[in-house]
């Protein structure tokens, strides 16, 4: 009876689990690490990018975003969509190409990989024959062009992959069609570039890397035209009249052609070098787009003087007399121009560019061209994150401010919207508004809005000003002087190199209700910031904390304290600091909170940790927690580092040495390899007998670093006694110490005059002595202590004072509950006795139920060194759920990882992008969008199609009439086995599945 | 020295001829062997006659093998009267000259539970050596011990490492390796975690239970089969106060045989294939001397109540005290200022130069009670244990 009721019991919880918890990676914000091919759809308004690591995205209007990745961990090298339709192909550097779809699936579409493809060549062939350099997607929407290292074109029946070899257009085809003449007709090379004529679809220009251009007549299948250029050719575009084709090379020229008229042409009509007299580097992709008046725009990238300038990455942009060489951040990965007007064929509205660390989109339409804010692929890391704080549910008044504050600083982007419009976002309005805030390398704090699918910048906060650093704000290398050559004119904000490493963002701590944010640094310094609305000149005064103590055995071997301005500063509208505290010695701040009810803020170090009171700009208490016998803490991160080198040095060292010893013996002889044989074995052998080990061993208070101060904690509970509760603060440290500090504020109207003053009340030393990782009080019903103000504002129930309140300590070991005043163990988890899992992060959430709106509950969300996510119930301490998450080996990423307080969360996956999740099975933030399939009806699809990608055509309609019947009639001729071939039915049908047949 | 045996003849006799030694002063009385008393009152007779009243003694008798024996109870007074072959040599010392060093350092505070007698009383091997001082069996305190013998296989060991409060590194490396499993499938090389290398004079090498090469199946009952180098680490590290290893034994000629043969080899053969080659030339000592009638039984719960793992809550003068302790007598301390939550936002949003000076009169009450706070917290204790 009793075990049938407990069953119950335990089905009933878990379907209260299922309600609460659910695991999912919803979206990644940010810029994707290592892109390495882009591509556009005018038609779809879409733009996709592909990765090193295999990743394809793509993005739409704002919150239309799609993500899918390839099996083969291989580069995505190029991507291109069929045009008019929502299918794209990916090339990967393994030579397979892939095939992805956009299906719409319950109204939300979804971006799925439908089949893949290997070019086979004839047998006994070498792999440069098939070795893929060159993809054209042709007009007709169901004809892949794949021009190979080998030199020849191959061509592919898409979406299915079904080759055509009748129709390949091989090399020996093209070099008899060649004059006799033609010096390097015997190599042509790989084949560079393809190209379909904008106004005849029968036509194809296959660019070889030698130089020579062919126009190849598809239906007659014989070369048309000759265009021998003798550079390496490096790009070529046809323009959309079709009268000219440009090609760029690689001595960082570019020639004209006429098109016009059969058999060879041998002079260029037109050949420059734009940076000319001195050696250039390679112009790598080159297009000219026409306007409706007036002369057209040419873009170049590349190209500059070889000696002078050949470290730029460049995109010049020539229209009319302004001609300007853009200067981005990083390496130009590829780069198109979107086009106004309603079929995109208008004059050039935007050049959208990107680069290996970050997308600009410059604004072809406003005088100055300005760069146009991006609402996603933003750069986080165009200076190194280096933290990162989550706070949910911004009051709108302060959400207000912020964006002003920001709106201030974005003055210099253009007005334009968002050129990139595809797609419908269906996602729901974001319930609350969330901010994330990340600390940089380069002393600035970015405030990320976090509400939705974008994570769109709304602020940033550079600290810098405050101190005195080597580099004078004022050298800024913008300006660009009159007559320079090339016209250089820097876009971009990514940023890596930072003035003085001590400026870095360590922690942040920001009241949303109050407006005060409190930022800790990497030497020590702590700055407490109002958020003012006006420009304000002030001085801000800067306070020391020594966290020695008096302890004058040690000395601090790493860097010094910051230099603070003496002299007033004038910080623009947004956070204005108005404090500082200088922690001596100046060690990383470890830990940080702040309590903006009470006016104080509470840092530590590895030193020790100070309470400083905001309002009267004094410290109230400074503690020491250093172990006398703990050197290693007092030398600081430099000497730290030359130990690592040290074994860095010496780990290569032993790997040099046995690869030395190796060599030396394969020497001529047999019998010598022999010997290094077995030397070699032997060293395998030793290899395998000296493995990694680890000691096992208890933690002792002579560790190091155990008087590192992990964390700070704010309570308003029964520390002394049951009656009466006062404000506390409590601080825990990597030896496993808890301090408690009974805190005495003055009455309110006494707070200016009066001292505060802290006494210590109470310290507990856990057993196991595991770093101390958070410390929570709970109140009598057992919910977690609500934040300072929430109760003021009404936006929290007060907390319970009747019952007894309890104190939790989470050690990376175990999750231990005390009651309280009498600190006795109540309740505890062992999770690395369990399963060896310590915890790295953790945060206190609550979880919405997702079946009834007013179910709740508090519990602890936690990720492990094991990269596993947990959530652990408040107040029981009880697993509630684990799911896999981070790759363990991914340190980083676990570090980085951050919790809000309703069960979501980010890490970062790359230094540039985050990855959000969601613990909760009521909030989750996920990317809703739906791209439809362009409007167009079976028949006329293929004439009609608008070729996308660079191959943008404008046609007039007596021409296209023509091009219907000479490209059915060249259809016909290929099918005659397949009658079905052009219906558009049975594409779309087929596109569904992986296999394609013959469409019977 | 005395190794002059007797014609048991003397044995019917009703007493028993006691010599008795301290220092260098012999004494000679007799006792009743079939009423010998007990030992408390023996002790006060030994003080008595050798007008010792006020020292505390250590009292030990040679055995039938001229082996020293403590005599410290009923029970091993009752022996020693017993084999009395017929005199009974005592040899008495005085306790304070005794090496307390060599003894427990927390004789008072561990509780009794954890005394293992019948292990303690083993004939010690050196003859030559001078006096070696016999403690009382709860001075002794166990550093390890071989358990659940009767439910494992018996090519298992499942070592328990008592850490206690004591110097003693638990002393010794684990690495990765691979062994071989008899699987349904057949033989399967596994991934597993061994014992790599021993510190000498920690804990783990001083016991002897465990040895270089033993492949490592659990920590404190739960499987390392599947977990990382780096998690079974810190599974050890976070149990260390005490450890639970199950291993296989490189050396399986120690393994301790059971009549009952209860358990069943589950787990099967499993070898080290990396240390085949010398993993019998590794030491195994002290297992033969292990009495294998004791066997001892990990409980899961003992886990949870070991009492080893009380954090302590210190106070501010730095007195330690383990909680939770059983006085529930809690002082509180009459007059602390309490702290009233200021909710009054208009003052504490923003203008905070703005509001002062109110009453003087309050403040002054204020500063008073801030003083008695204070005068108390001089006092030191505001805790409540």
């Amino acid at each position: 009876m009793k075990r049938f009721r407990r069953h119950g019991q335990e089905s009933h919880r878990d379907r209260i689990k299922q309600e609460l918890y659910g695991f999912n990676k919803t979206v990644e914000h940010g810029f994707p690490h290592q892109p390495s091919a882009l591509v556009f759809s005018p038609s779809l308004q879409l733009l996709a990018i592909g990765t090193r690591s295999g990743a394809i995205k793509l993005y739409g209007a704002p919150g239309v975003e799609f993500m899918g990745l390839h099996d083969e961990n291989a580069a995505v090298t190029q991507v291109h969509f069929l045009p008019q339709q929502v299918d794209l192909v990916t090339l990967l550097d393994d030579n397979s190409l892939h095939m992805w779809t956009l299906r719409a699936h319950h109204g939300v579409s979804e971006l799925l990989e439908t089949g893949r493809f290997t070019l086979t060549g004839p047998p006994g062939a070498p792999p440069s024959v098939t070795r893929v350099t060159a993809v054209l997607t042709h007009s007709s929407g169901d004809m892949l062009f794949l021009g190979t290292e080998g030199g020849h074109v191959f061509v592919v029946e898409v979406p299915g992959f079904r080759e055509l070899e009748e129709r390949n257009i091989s090399l020996e085809n093209v070099t008899n069609s060649l004059p006799e003449d033609y010096g390097g007709r015997r190599i042509l090379e790989h084949v560079e570039s393809l190209q379909e004529n904008p106004v005849n679809p029968l036509q194809v220009l296959i660019g070889y890397g030698r130089g020579i251009m062919v126009i190849w007549d598809l239906e007659r299948h014989s070369a048309v035209k000759h265009i021998p250029a003798t550079q390496q050719l490096e790009s070529v575009w046809w323009t959309e009249d079709g009268g000219h084709v440009l090609s760029s090379h690689s001595d960082g020229s570019y020639c004209r052609w006429m098109v016009a008229g059969e058999g060879t042409q041998s002079e260029p009509e037109k050949s420059e070098v734009p940076y000319g007299h001195f050696p250039c580097k390679a112009i790598s992709k080159i297009i000219q787009l026409p306007t409706e008046q007036g002369p057209p725009f040419l873009f170049l990238s590349g190209g500059m003087p070889r000696a002078s300038y050949g470290d730029r990455h460049c995109i010049s942009v020539i229209h009319s007399k302004t001609h300007v060489a853009l200067d981005f951040t990083s390496r130009i990965i590829d780069f198109f121009v979107i086009r106004d007007g309603p079929d995109h064929t208008g004059d050039p509205s935007a050049l959208v560019v990107l680069v290996e660390e970050e997308l600009v989109v410059i604004d072809l339409q406003t005088e100055g061209w300005p760069v146009i804010q991006t609402p996603y692929l933003v750069p986080l890391h165009c200076s190194a994150i280096t933290c990162s704080h989550h706070v949910s549910a911004i009051p709108l008044k302060m959400w207000e401010r912020v964006l002003s504050a920001g709106a201030l600083q974005n003055t210099h982007y253009s007005k334009k919207p968002w050129p990139i419009t595809g797609g419908q976002n269906l996602s729901p309005d974001a319930p609350q508004r969330d901010l994330l805030l990340t600390g940089h390398e380069d002393g600035t704090v970015r405030f990320w809005d976090a509400s939705g699918v974008c994570l769109y910048p709304m602020y940033k906060l550079s600290t810098a000003g405050v101190f005195l650093t080597d580099a004078e704000p004022n050298d800024n290398m913008n300006q660009c002087t009159e007559g320079e050559w090339p016209p250089f004119r820097k876009v971009g904000c990514f940023d890596p190199y930072s003035d003085d490493p001590r400026l870095g963002v360590q922690k942040i701590h920001l009241c949303k209700y109050s407006g005060y944010l409190t930022v800790a640094g990497t030497a020590g310094q702590i700055l407490v910031l109002e958020l003012n609305d006006e420009a304000a000149e002030q001085t801000v005064e800067a306070t020391v904390a020594d966290l020695l103590q008096g302890q004058e055995s040690f000395r601090w071997k790493g860097h010094t304290r910051l230099e603070v301005r003496e002299e007033p500063v004038t910080f623009p509208p947004g956070f204005q600091p108005f404090a500082l505290v200088q922690c001596q010695p100046p060690a990383v701040v470890t830990a940080l909170t702040l309590h903006s009810e009470w006016k104080l803020v509470t840092f530590g170090t590895s030193h020790g940790f100070g309470l400083y009171d905001y309002q009267q700009k004094s410290n109230v208490l400074v503690r020491c927690t250093l172990n006398p016998s703990d050197q290693l803490a007092m030398e600081g991160p430099l000497s730290r580092v030359k130990s690592i080198k040290k074994s860095l040095r010496q780990s290569f060292r032993r790997i040099r040495r046995s690869r030395v010893s190796l060599r030396k013996h394969h020497v001529n002889s047999a019998a010598k390899v022999q010997e290094a044989n077995a030397r070699l074995e032997a060293e395998l052998a030793e290899m395998e007998l000296a493995p990694v080990q680890r000691k096992i061993e208890a933690r002792s208070s002579d560790d190091s670093f155990t008087g590192l101060v992990r964390t700070l904690y704010f309570a308003d509970t029964f520390l002394s006694d049951s009656s009466h509760h006062t404000p506390s603060l409590w601080a825990g440290t990597n030896g496993g110490s808890v301090f408690a500090y009974q805190l005495r504020l003055p009455p309110v109207e006494r707070r200016s005059e009066d001292p505060v003053s802290a006494h210590p009340a109470k310290e507990i030393q856990l057993m196991h002595r595991a770093p101390v990782v958070g410390i929570v009080v709970l109140d009598g019903h057992g919910s977690p202590l609500p934040e300072p103000l929430e109760v003021a504002h009404d936006l929290a129930r007060s907390a319970d004072m009747q019952g007894c309140h309890q104190l939790l300590v989470i050690s990376e070991e175990q999750f231990k509950v005390f009651t309280l005043p009498k600190v006795s163990a109540k309740m505890k988890l062992k999770l690395t006795a369990i399963d060896g899992s310590r915890v790295r992060r953790v945060g206190v959430a609550w979880f919405g139920s997702s079946r009834s709106e007013d179910y709740g509950e508090s519990g602890l969300t936690v990720l492990t060194n094991q990269g596993d996510l947990h959530v652990v119930s408040l107040p029981g301490v009880k697993l509630q759920v684990q799911y896999p998450c981070i790759r363990r080996e991914d340190v980083s990423g676990i570090a980085s990882c951050v919790f809000t307080k309703h069960g979501q969360g980010f890490y970062l996956i790359s230094p540039s992008e985050f990855e959000r999740f969601s613990l909760s099975a009521r909030c989750v933030v996920e990317p809703r969008s739906l791209v439809e399939v362009p409007s167009q009806t079976p028949g006329t699809t293929l004439p009609r199609a608008q070729p996308d990608g660079p191959s943008v055509a404008h046609r007039n309609s007596t021409r296209d009439t023509d091009d219907v019947a000479v490209l059915q009639e060249i259809q016909k001729s290929l099918e005659g086995y397949q009658p079905t071939f052009l219906e558009n039915n049975v594409k779309s049908a087929l596109a569904g599945g992986k296999v394609l047949t013959n469409g019977d | 020295m005395n190794k002059n045996h007797r014609v048991p003849s003397n044995r019917t006799l009703g007493a028993v001829e006691v010599k008795s030694k301290f220092g260098a002063e012999f004494r000679r009385f007799s006792l009743d062997r079939s009423k010998p008393g007990r030992f408390d009152e023996f002790y006060r007779l030994l003080q008595h006659m050798h007008r010792i009243p006020n020292v505390d003694l250590l009292v030990g008798y040679a055995d039938v093998h001229g082996d020293l024996l403590p005599i410290n109870n009923d029970d091993n007074y009752r022996k020693a009267i017993s084999v009395a072959d017929p005199v009974l040599r005592l040899f008495l010392q005085r306790k304070e000259e005794a090496d307390y060093s060599a003894f427990g350092l927390d004789t008072l505070t561990r509780p009794k539970k954890t005394v293992l007698a019948a292990m303690l009383l083993r004939p010690d091997a050196n003859r030559k050596k001078p006096l070696v001082i016999i403690s009382l069996p709860r001075d002794f305190r166990p550093v390890s011990s071989i358990i659940d013998v009767d439910i494992l296989p018996e090519t298992h060991r499942r070592v328990r490492l008592y850490k206690h409060g004591q110097e003693k590194p638990l002393g010794f490396y684990i690495r990765d390796g691979s062994s071989v499993r008899v699987t349904p499938q057949g033989l399967e090389k596994v991934p597993g975690i061994f014992i790599s290398r021993m510190v000498p004079g920690g804990l783990a090498e001083s016991t002897g239970l465990l040895a270089v090469n033993d492949e490592v199946l659990e920590v404190n009952g739960i499987e390392v089969q599947g977990k990382s180098l780096d998690q079974v680490t810190d599974m050890m590290i976070a149990n260390s106060h005490n450890l639970i290893v199950t291993v296989k034994p490189a050396n399986q000629r120690n393994n301790i045989v059971r009549s009952g043969g209860a358990a069943s080899g589950s787990s099967g053969h499993s070898s080290d294939s990396g240390t085949s080659f010398y993993g019998y030339s590794s030491p195994g000592i002290a297992l033969a001397t292990t009495p294998a009638d004791i066997i001892q039984n990990f409980h899961p719960e003992e886990l949870e109540s070991d009492e080893d793992d009380e954090d302590l809550v210190m106070e501010v003068d730095g007195e330690a005290m383990p909680i939770p302790r059983t006085s529930s007598a809690s002082c509180t301390i009459p007059f602390i200022p309490r702290y009233m939550p200021h909710l009054d936002l208009r003052t504490t949003n923003g203008a905070l130069a703005s509001h002062n000076r109110s009453g003087s009169l309050r403040t002054l009450s204020t500063a008073d009670s801030g003083l008695e706070g204070r005068s108390l917290e001089e006092e030191g204790t505001v805790i409540t244990l």
